[in-house]
């Protein structure tokens, strides 16, 4: 009988088969053996893989409870010591790939156990894993699943056997970014010709490189008459009200909140912190002015540097943010902003 | 009658002292004496070296300046490398004769950081076509306490001089292959050619300071606005590199010698394009410069009417603003663009490798990523000084280890990465 690879597989609780929307509250849980797709998997392995252990959790708990959820993910994996971690396939559900992502990188990076996972390349998950972890790229619905499995299964029968794997397009993983040196098969000045004269002849061609980009955001002109401006106070250092009310993520933030400071003329450690998950928090927890410089402000404010200081603050945090949710929550801010008569902002950056 | 340059390659098997420089079937005999004589004319060398390294034995060469191929025209017509040797009046036309397979490789005391290596055998040999060739070294010492700038351009000019002493005995040796290339005035081109897409090659080089130079027809381009060169110019020796940038993607006088780009927009000249030129643009540090260099070539560019272009890095760093500028630029004028590059995405790969980018430029050629780390053996026999590997760009403190292998990026091999695209490195996405 032939050593079965021990798999323990993480989803959702609709994958989990518990239920939908209702039950994304639900805490992590253990079912041991396969569920679902999980019975795919082993499947699609030709009775390779074992799954030996599901854990479930709802996907609003594993948003709101991501560090929570990770470290009791890790000790359910511990217990077992499987072979290998299997997270999804995720698709495009946000909050799902999120947790997929993380997890993944936890197992990593405390068991050394090899982890795997699937999702959409828009999934914001995909940001802050594709360099550390495998992720093989989905459709964004769950009627890709029998396209998705095989692939899963490929690789991680590679990883898993140290076979060296292939570039992203055989293996259809997304491209971690990493690039490595290759030999082609003509010389680089050949390949520019040729490219060259595809390009000339309206012919499809495929970069070498390509690049990211980068929007470039035109700074608006100067402000005419300071005296006579309204100033906000705009942060992605995470300071808000102690406690955290609005739970901010601390990385890759679902959301920005609006403060009202318009009686306050400094913050202390006592009434608010950070909520940031990116940087030493000691210093702006002893004085979060160091972040939101709202003592500062008050003081050019007295001075007549400009005429009044907004009474709200607009705070996220800039962590590991999907570059999407980042421009939307510029844009909105901007625009409230815009219609609650601002003419200037202060934005402080960490 | 269109003008033409005739290339004559003389083709060399093996290199050797002799008492007389020549070639007698196939082998060149070098005048040691003679040469080492000639050279030492300068007399802000000490001493000039002949060493000669030959492909697969276990000899390094290191710090390498600068590489030439030996290239002449018979006496009394214009003369190879000009404005450092004859006049500095066009060249491009008549004769020109060329040792193939031999290059001259000038090396000595360090003069700054950017000089590079050459292994003859093993996994470093891989990387540059220069391991392939029956290399001569000049090893050469400057008078003590000669300055950096005087000291860099007396070791430049003794490779052109030791280049063009060479070439003038393959124009005393019976050569093995002729190449005629045509060299047509604007009006030909566009008579003949009509129909084709007119392409130009901007030829970047860098021109920032000590060891960041080239040299046009003579001239530092520091002081120069961009230079209109025909391909056969360029084969002639109209640009001399004093430029080390890294030593992986510094354009040298031999790769602009034999530039492959210009070689493979030749071969498709007069059936799929007209290559109507070449434009050697300088590359400065300041912002206005860069604007002012690329915005003049724009303006050549559009004079021409040209359709198509390929633009080539030389360095790296801020010669990446030239490069997405003049992307910018050619295809906001609806002029299809290509840039050659290399990367330095870090040893891990993962680092974004270009220090700009811009949306235009989404035609890239990348020559690889220079910060990939090697091992490379221990030799029998440096030429040079073995030492200088711990301060070279891609050498670090520690890179020489006890037993005389070397760990390095190699970004200090002598043009692994190289932006002309000499070699099939590349790099992909994983």
């Amino acid at each position: 009988m032939m050593n079965r690879t021990k798999v323990i597989h993480y989803v959702n609780q609709f994958f989990g088969q518990i239920g939908g929307e209702d039950k994304a509250g639900i805490p992590p849980q253990i079912k041991e053996g396969p569920v679902g797709v999980g019975k795919l998997i082993q499947e699609a392995s030709g009775g390779q893989f074992e799954i030996v252990r599901t854990i479930l959790c709802g996907d609003n708990y594993a948003a709101e409870h991501l560090e929570e959820v990770g470290q009791i993910v890790l000790k359910w994996v511990e217990e077992v010591k499987p072979d290998l971690f299997i997270a999804g396939p995720a698709f495009a559900a946000g909050r799902y790939g999120m947790a997929c992502a993380v997890l993944c990188m936890g197992v990593q990076k405390n068991l050394s156990i090899p982890v795997l996972t699937a999702m959409h390349a828009n999934n914001p998950g995909v940001d802050s894993a594709r360099k550390d972890i495998y992720i093989i790229e989905t459709g964004d619905s769950t009627r890709e699943m029998k396209m998705v499995i095989p692939k899963m299964v490929g690789l991680a029968k590679k990883m898993l056997g140290d076979i060296s794997i292939g570039t992203p397009q055989e293996e259809g993983y997304l491209t971690r970014g990493i690039r490595i040196n290759v030999r082609a098969e003509k010389r680089g000045s050949r390949r520019a010709v040729e490219m060259l004269l595809k390009k000339l002849k309206g012919e499809p061609f495929e970069t070498e490189l390509p690049l990211p980009q980068f929007d470039r955001v035109v700074p608006a002109p100067p402000i005419a008459d300071l005296s006579k401006a309204v100033i906000a106070l705009v942060t992605e250092g995470g300071i808000v009200p102690k406690g955290n009310p609005d739970r901010i993520e601390a990385h890759n933030a679902s959301k920005y909140c609006k403060y009202f400071i318009g009686n306050a003329s400094d913050l202390t450690g006592e009434d608010y912190q950070t909520a940031h998950g990116g940087y030493d928090p000691v210093y702006a927890n002893e004085d979060p002015d160091r972040v939101l410089p709202l003592d500062a402000a008050r003081l050019l404010e007295k001075e007549g540097a400009f005429a009044r200081l907004y009474d709200h603050y607009y705070v996220t945090v800039g962590n590991v943010t999907a570059v999407a949710s980042a421009v939307r929550y510029g844009r909105e801010i901007g625009e409230l902003l815009l219609k609650e008569g601002v003419h200037g902002v202060i934005l402080t950056s960490t | 009658m269109m003008d033409e340059l005739l290339l004559r390659k003389v083709r060399i098997e093996e290199v050797m002292f002799g008492e007389k420089s020549e070639v007698v079937n196939h082998i060149l005999r070098i005048n040691c004496e003679e040469l080492t004589r000639y050279l030492q004319e300068d007399q802000r060398l000490r001493s000039v070296e002949i060493k000669i390294a030959r492909p697969g034995e276990k000899k390094r060469i290191i710090p390498v300046k600068d590489v030439l191929e030996p290239r002449a025209k018979p006496e009394g017509t214009s003369t190879t490398f000009p404005g450092f040797l004859g006049t500095a009046e066009p060249v491009g036309t008549g004769i020109t004769y060329v040792f193939d397979r031999v290059a001259v490789v000038t090396c000595g005391k360090l003069v700054n950081f950017q000089e590079g290596l050459i292994d003859m055998t093993g996994p470093g040999a891989e990387f540059s076509l220069f391991s392939k060739k029956l290399n001569v070294v000049l090893v050469m010492k400057p008078l003590e306490n000669l300055g950096k700038h005087e000291h860099e351009e007396a070791v430049r000019v003794a490779g052109v001089k030791a280049a063009h002493y060479l070439g003038l005995t393959a124009t005393r040796s019976p050569y093995d292959t002729e190449t005629e290339f045509q060299v047509a005035t604007g009006p030909e081109l566009g008579d003949i050619y009509r129909g084709l897409p007119k392409v130009i090659y901007i030829d970047m080089v860098i021109a920032q300071g000590l060891l960041h130079d080239n040299y046009i027809y003579g001239m530092n381009a520091q002081g120069s606005l961009p230079v209109f060169l025909s391909p056969t110019e360029l084969m002639d020796g109209a640009i001399v590199s004093g430029n080390c940038a890294a030593p992986c993607h510094k354009n040298t006088t031999y790769h602009q010698q034999n530039n492959p780009i210009v070689e493979d927009l030749l071969s498709e000249h007069g059936k799929s394009l007209c290559l109507v030129g070449i434009i050697a643009m300088p590359v400065r540090t300041a912002l206005m410069d860069k604007e002012r260099t690329c915005t003049q070539v724009l303006k050549m560019v559009r004079f021409l009417g040209i359709q198509g272009a390929i633009v080539s890095e030389d360095g790296g760093g801020n010669p990446e603003a030239d490069l997405m500028m003049l992307a910018r630029l050619f295809e906001k004028e609806g002029i299809k663009t290509i840039l050659v590059t290399d990367e330095y995405a870090g040893r891990d790969g993962a680092s974004q490798g270009l220090a700009d980018v811009t949306p235009e430029a989404d035609a890239i050629v990348t020559n690889g990523n220079g910060n990939q780390y090697v091992t490379l053996p221990p030799m029998e026999e440096t030429i040079g000084h073995l030492e200088a590997i711990e301060v070279i760009t891609g050498g670090h403190a520690g890179s020489l280890r006890s037993d005389g292998s070397i760990e390095m990026e190699i970004a200090g091999i002598m043009g692994s990465t190289v932006e002309v695209g000499s070699e099939n490195l590349k790099t992909i996405a994983v």
